[in-house]
């Protein structure tokens, strides 16, 4: 067996995303909840080794071309790992391991009990679409693996067991449909102009033909359609009603992966498919998305401070976290989509641990009304200490892996010499101190309702993956090494520049 | 002992945490619990006064704790003004525990072993402020410092504690994140350092306007040093037990602040380029409107802790005034201010805790005739007063005297002027305090309705009876102390002025 794996080590690329793929349909025969769940841990789990061993692949030599069933690139699929898709591989697949720790515990008292076992095939297909989007090298099959993640998502917010857990969906699925179609629409355009759907070839052919309306729409549909899928500001509606009445479980896992492989896609589109000059130079992307980036910002900060429902609370913080991501992608500088890649990793670490923290909460409370963390800082001490650290994370504390990413964004901006930008940034993050503060506040302050039967810590099925979380919020705020140099490659080869 | 001087630096910021875990560990057991506090206070002085020697004896020490991104560190070294800072925190914490004993014991208060374990870690981030290396460093213990003693401040828990604590940690972070971070990027970006290094980081040839900017941003970003408009967290955390106020916010978490200021003007700035910049005159104002209106309103207040928290906000103007004068004068009178206003204050709200405990009364218009019961402690508030108001026999005199001087140096007449109105409103709102509490009859109190005074007078004609009742017994040592320390300093002011003047000379 160990002589065979270097042999296997080729495959990793597809393997990536092939062994969560068949893994789903052999939860089918497993059928009992407690073995399939202790598998769909070891697939998630194998998929996080192989995601590590990708990532030190293409940080020491370089790009990694795979070519499905030994069809040659531009007409066969290729999967193509750079720096970029590495790191967000590694994101998806660790976050989804952690997450998939503490899900046994969770769905027992959420989701009822016949339905466990398509709990876990549809979580699996779900991590199956989002790396296949992140690890493919052509465009359609992007458009496939989105449809796969997407269906997967739609089916697991509506099993959340509040019955709006269905309209939210609902709701997801019209805009993600449309999301979708409006990139399946781009693609279709892209390849009527080009005859290629490989990004590679796409990226050489498009500038030949760039100055044609047909390439201008196909821009404006791809970029409106991923936009709709990380929701950025104002097509983010769908996102705090599912992210709020989803599964404890999914709620951490998306908040921390799914809009992060949207980002991805963006970043994908704009430089290396469109190429940087096409997507800044050519249209006015920069400014559009400044401007949005900040309003997303402002906006969803100032929603999440009136929210009662807590998961709202920190549904509305993803929008406006996305904002930061997407402000500074709009700089369009090495520094700008470090701070951009920076977040992405940051921002999964830091939600993930709240979304499982508020999962924990729910699992003992049953809700997550503001109204019933009323005493909970001493009921349930480290669950809400994790909240805290959490939440001083997304502020952006130093020490925390918030500020490493503010702090690569603010510079990015100076460098720039956007002054007033950064203003706003760092008065954004005043906005996070009051709702976060909000919650500190009545979780340590206010004595427990009247009503309210006490309640006890959570189980060690939360406590340790909610902890590994915060502990990684904490070491990767100090030791940047592998966050900092990995996205920093990674944004330079997307710029050409060699380091 | 041998230890080298560089553990010993890093000992002085590891111990007061190590002290942490111990306070968490025997916290079930108060005298223990308590008895490893002091120890590391103990400990703290003995390491921060062997620092002091071994500059004295010019040794360079600096260490590196971690390059968190490339070019920015975590690190420490040790300079005059550092020690100075050091030594007065890690002194007064030693005599504040002493006083914290008795306080929190007869005040019954809940929740000990979080206040013991909070102000161990406020020590070390204090710690760590004093030896920070850079600016980055210094930042992030900043931070450490406001979340440290957040639960502080809000010690009671309270509706009104969480009010305070709010306001506090409002302006504090927001300061922080808005201005003081700003700053500090821009300052990387600009000078592509964030060291402190003597004579400052930019360039002879940097823009004066952006220098200028930034000399703004720092001032409002150190919202620590309360200067006005940012001073409201000051009286905010007052709501906190009197040993929290005392050492946090009249010494450690304010001095903080204006030695951030001190440091910022002297090693990032460098006094020639501070004093060429075009808004360092409008901060100069600024600083001495801060002086000016805190006393006034200071006036006004009749709770005795808000009244020493706006001289606070007062007394802090004048060190951010004599930071921003850029001359040697100036810079000496700040950094002995940052002492002597440490001990003086101290004092004060000792005094105010034990009246509070003792004769359970907080409002000035109660306090005539206390004296006649607590006489140690009315002296003692007395002698803190003289010192504060900068007068002999107190320590005082000595740093407003190169405060005054500073301004005649740089013909700042106008603020020349201000001090010494301020000097005056000292007298008007301190001294009446302690000769009231002596001489209860001989001046009828104009500013307090009859009611007021009708109270006043029943307790005093009901509790002479009781005779002398003084605050217990830790506390009361405590109070003795610093007020000596006043007064030493008034005798003795010859360390303290060398190593102010070190502050300037010192070789790197």
């Amino acid at each position: 067996m160990i002589a065979h794996l270097p042999a296997l080590q080729v495959h990793l690329p597809v393997l990536q995303v092939i062994i969560p793929l068949m893994a789903a349909p052999i939860c089918l025969i497993l059928k009992r909840a407690h073995p399939v769940w202790l598998f769909a841990l070891i697939t998630s789990g194998l998929a996080f080794v192989i995601s590590v061993l990708l990532l030190q692949q293409v940080m020491t030599s370089g790009v990694i071309s795979y070519e499905l069933g030994g069809w040659q690139a531009p007409w066969g699929i290729e999967y193509r790992i750079d720096k970029l898709n590495a790191f967000v591989l590694l994101i998806i697949t660790s976050i989804s391991t952690i997450v998939l720790f503490a899900a046994q515990t969770s769905i027992e008292k959420e989701i009822p009990k016949s339905k466990h076992t398509f709990f876990y095939i549809l979580y699996l297909l779900s991590l199956t679409g989002m790396l296949g989007i992140v690890a493919t090298g052509d465009a359609f099959n992007v458009f496939v693996f989105l449809e796969i993640s997407s269906l997967s998502a739609y089916a697991l917010i509506a099993m959340g067991k509040d019955r709006r857990a269905l309209w939210a969906a609902y709701q997801y699925l019209i805009m993600g449909t449309i999301g979708a179609t409006f990139i399946l629409i781009g693609i279709g355009l892209m390849y009527q102009m080009t005859g290629t759907l490989n990004m590679e070839d796409l990226s050489q052919r498009l500038p030949e033909v760039a100055q044609t309306r047909t390439v201008f729409t196909a821009f404006a549909f791809v970029i409106v359609g991923v936009c709709l899928k990380l929701a950025l500001f104002p097509l983010h509606l769908w996102l705090p009603n599912a992210y709020a009445y989803a599964p404890s479980i999914v709620t951490a896992f998306f908040a921390a992966t799914a809009t992060k492989v949207a980002i991805y896609l963006l970043i994908r589109f704009t430089f290396t498919i469109f190429g940087l000059s096409f997507s800044f130079t050519t249209i006015p992307l920069q400014t559009l998305f400044m401007a949005l980036g900040l309003a997303g910002i402002f906006i969803a900060s100032t929603s999440a401070i009136y929210q009662k429902n807590i998961k709202l609370l920190f549904a509305y913080s993803s929008i406006a976290q996305i904002g930061y991501m997407i402000v500074g992608f709009s700089i369009s500088s090495v520094t700008g989509l470090t701070a951009t890649l920076l977040h992405m990793f940051n921002h999964a670490l830091m939600k993930s641990a709240i979304f499982l923290a508020l999962g924990a909460v729910m699992y003992r409370l049953g809700n997550v009304q503001l109204s019933s963390f009323h005493g909970l800082g001493r009921q349930m001490p480290f669950t809400m200490a994790a909240i805290v650290i959490g939440g001083l994370s997304l502020i952006g504390v130093p020490l925390t892996v918030g500020f490493v990413s503010k702090w690569y964004l603010l510079l990015a901006l100076l460098e720039q010499g956007w002054w007033p930008v950064a203003v706003l940034i760092l008065l954004g993050s005043v906005l996070a101190v009051i709702y976060v503060w909000r919650l500190v506040e009545v979780a340590y302050f206010k004595e427990p309702l009247s009503d309210q039967v006490p309640v006890k810590e959570a189980p060690m099925f939360f406590i340790i993956p909610i902890w590994t979380l915060i502990i990684a919020n904490i070491y990767f705020g100090i030791d940047t090494r592998l966050s900092v140099q990995v996205a920093q490659a990674a944004a330079m080869s997307l710029f050409g520049v060699t380091p | 002992m041998n230890l080298s001087l560089e553990l010993m630096l890093q000992l002085a910021i590891v111990v007061p945490f190590l002290a942490v875990v111990a306070i968490l560990v025997t916290g079930h057991n108060p005298n223990l619990r308590e008895g490893v506090t002091i120890a590391a206070c103990l400990i703290l002085i003995y390491l921060v006064v062997n620092l002091y020697q071994g500059l004295a004896l010019g040794a360079t020490i600096s260490v590196l704790w971690w390059e968190l991104l490339p070019g920015l560190t975590i690190s420490f070294n040790i300079e005059p003004l550092g020690i100075l800072f050091a030594l007065i925190a890690s002194f007064l914490w030693l005599v504040t525990t002493c006083y914290a004993i008795g306080y929190m014991r007869s005040h019954q208060e809940k929740n000990q072993t979080r206040f013991y374990l909070c102000f161990a870690l406020a020590i070390s981030a204090v710690m760590a402020i004093a030896f920070a290396a850079n600016l980055f460093t210094l930042f992030v213990f900043y931070e450490v410092l406001t979340l440290s003693t957040y639960p502080l401040v809000t010690h009671a828990g309270t509706e009104k504690a969480q009010k305070g604590g709010r306001v506090y940690l409002g302006i504090l972070l927001s300061t922080s994140i808005v201005f003081f971070l700003l700053a500090i990027v821009s300052t990387w970006f600009v000078a592509g350092t964030l060291d402190f290094k003597l004579g400052g980081i930019f360039s002879a040839d940097v823009d004066k306007t952006l220098a200028g900017i930034l000399l703004v941003l720092f001032v409002f970003g150190i919202g620590k040093a309360a200067i006005m408009p940012f001073h409201r967290w000051l009286p905010a955390a007052m709501v906190a037990p009197t040993p929290v106020s005392a050492l946090l916010h009249a010494v450690a978490v304010v001095k903080a602040g204006v030695f951030t200021i001190l440091k910022v003007c002297i090693f990032i700035f460098g006094l020639d380029l501070l004093s060429v910049l075009p808004t360092t005159q409008f901060l100069l104002y600024l600083a001495g409107a801060s002086v000016l209106l805190a006393s006034l309103v200071a006036m006004r207040q009749d709770n005795l802790k808000a009244r020493l928290a706006y001289s606070t906000v007062s007394q802090l103007g004048y060190i951010t005034l004599g930071a921003l004068l850029a001359t040697p004068s100036g810079v000496i009178g700040s950094s002995m201010h940052i002492v002597i206003h440490a001990f003086g204050k101290i004092t004060l709200f000792f005094c105010a805790g034990a009246i509070l405990v003792t004769l359970h009364k907080s409002k000035i218009s109660e306090m005539r005739g206390i004296g006649r019961q607590m006489p140690l402690t009315m002296l003692a508030f007395f002698i803190a007063s003289l010192s504060i108001i900068g007068v002999p026999p107190a320590g005082g005199t000595w740093s407003k005297w190169f405060l005054m001087m500073g301004t005649i140096e740089t013909e700042q007449w106008v603020l020349m002027v201000i001090l010494m109105l301020s000097t005056l409103l000292n007298i008007a709102y301190l001294l009446p305090i302690s000769f009231h509490a002596f001489f209860p009859d001989l001046i009828p109190n104009k500013n307090q309705p009859n009611k007021c005074s009708n109270k006043a007078a029943t307790s005093i004609n009901k509790q002479p009876a009781i005779g002398i009742t003084e605050a217990p017994l830790p506390s009361l040592i405590a109070i003795v102390i610093t007020t000596l320390g006043c007064l030493i300093l008034f005798i003795y002011p010859q360390p303290l002025f060398e190593l102010a003047t070190a502050v300037l000379t010192n070789r790197e």
